[in-house]
């Protein structure tokens, strides 16, 4: 495998053949902002957060590869900006009520409106659709309502537990997440599924009952620093 | 003899919120001392004033509009207030009270909710099976609003609530004339 060096905001940053701008920023140490991309994970390029600029172009920056001499713009106030607004627009499509919601402190959605300086959502209208809460499962809930589409539950379902319990539905606005059957009980979720695990859903979309408020709020993963910091601190070695 | 300066007159408000954002203000503690000799408490639950006296420098507002009151309230506010800040998620996006728009999808939601709330609910005990309606109470609105959709709002501060030391920051940055926003780290949604 041959490296060549690319730059991210004017710092060389090495990468291998084959290896996308994120994934080689990411060992480097520079963080680009993401949501719907998740380690272990394939890349879906759907959310447009990790939206980057090179050669006036605009690319998700998980998906696309990186070139030798590659260079790429990350954190300047005009990305940072679409990316703010793209995170506003989820917290007004969806209904994200961060005070009664078990998963604030841990939710990537939130900590992504911290890291980019979003301090109230006011800008769009709040569409607050009318989604069902699907509790069936004995030990999983489904909260729709804080669904971002990202498709990480359907991805690591397929490609991990080898089941397909998530899947797209619909399109455009109307594209929702959809459990295959008539409701999570219906279908072979386990709590121990690869999907179903704390880091795979970025909100508080899919619950793991009885474990709610173990940690208070106030002490979680996003209470302890900004989104991205542990990527950002292997820069620092 | 010289002439001691104005004092800055902030007036309070909680509207469709739990006064949590008030006891908020409270966790000042006792920096309230000194922020006391620069500024004096017009209208607001702290005082128990329920008109305003005159025109006031700050407003600060808690909660959303949930009811007519509270928008006649708000915009009594804005009316007398060089200056409008809501603070707390309730203000800003309207936070728990908002929870009853999610379900404002049916013909009749406004009764659908008030049914669930006072007859048909599971652990309801109401022994008059009405949902009250005295003239008294105010009217209630179809949805819960967030201040920023009534009126004019200057600043938002998100929290819920926001730390006694984000409320005293905005309050003295407020003072010396400018409110330049928050240490990354100081801002939460919970």
């Amino acid at each position: 495998m041959s490296g060549f060096t690319f730059t991210i905001d004017g710092v060389d940053v090495p990468a291998q053949d084959g290896q996308t701008i994120m994934e080689a920023a990411d060992a480097a140490g520079v963080y680009i902002p993401r949501l719907c991309d998740h380690q272990g994970l394939r890349h879906q390029g759907g959310c447009r957060v990790c939206t980057v600029k090179a050669a006036g172009r605009s690319f998700s920056a998980c998906t696309q590869p990186a070139t030798p001499g590659l260079q790429v713009e990350n954190e300047t106030p005009h990305i940072n900006k679409l990316r703010r607004d793209l995170v506003e627009m989820l917290f007004h499509e969806g209904n994200h009520l961060c005070p009664i919601c078990e998963a604030s402190g841990n939710c990537e959605l939130q900590a992504m409106a911290y890291r980019l300086d979003m301090t109230a959502p006011t800008k769009f209208p709040y569409l607050e659709p009318s989604r069902a809460l699907d509790a069936s499962h004995p030990d999983i809930a489904l909260d729709t309502n804080r669904c971002i589409s990202c498709g990480r539950c359907i991805r690591a379902s397929q490609d991990i537990d080898r089941k397909g319990i998530f899947g797209y539905v619909g399109r455009g606005i109307r594209r929702r997440v959809a459990v295959d059957g008539a409701d999570l009980a219906h279908t072979d979720a386990q709590v121990t599924d690869h999907a179903i695990s704390d880091d795979v859903c970025p909100v508080g979309c899919i619950i793991r009952k009885r474990v709610g408020f173990a940690t208070p709020i106030g002490e979680r993963k996003f209470d302890q620093g900004l989104i991205g910091h542990e990527i950002e601190e292997r820069g620092d070695d | 003899m010289t002439e001691e300066p104005r004092k800055v007159r902030i007036a309070t408000a909680s509207l469709a919120g739990c006064f949590g954002c008030h006891m908020a203000i409270l966790d000042i503690d006792e920096r309230l001392i000194e922020l006391m000799k620069l500024v004096e408490i017009d209208r607001s639950p702290l005082t128990d004033i329920k008109r305003f006296h005159g025109r006031c420098d700050i407003g600060i507002i808690e909660g959303g509009c949930c009811n007519e009151e509270n928008v006649e309230v708000l915009r009594d506010f804005r009316r007398h207030c060089d200056v409008l800040v809501a603070i707390g998620q309730c203000a800003i996006m309207g936070g728990l009270p908002a929870m009853r728009n999610a379900i404002m999808h049916s013909d009749e939601p406004l009764r659908e909710c008030l049914e669930e709330a006072y007859i048909s609910g599971r652990y309801i005990r109401n022994t008059t099976h009405d949902i009250p309606n005295d003239p008294a109470l105010p009217l209630l609105l179809d949805k819960v609003y967030p201040v920023s959709e009534v009126v004019e709002v200057d600043y938002q501060i998100p929290g819920c609530a926001p730390t006694g030391d984000v409320i005293f920051e905005t309050l003295t940055r407020l003072l010396a004339g400018r409110l330049p926003g928050f240490e990354r780290e100081h801002i939460k949604f919970d």
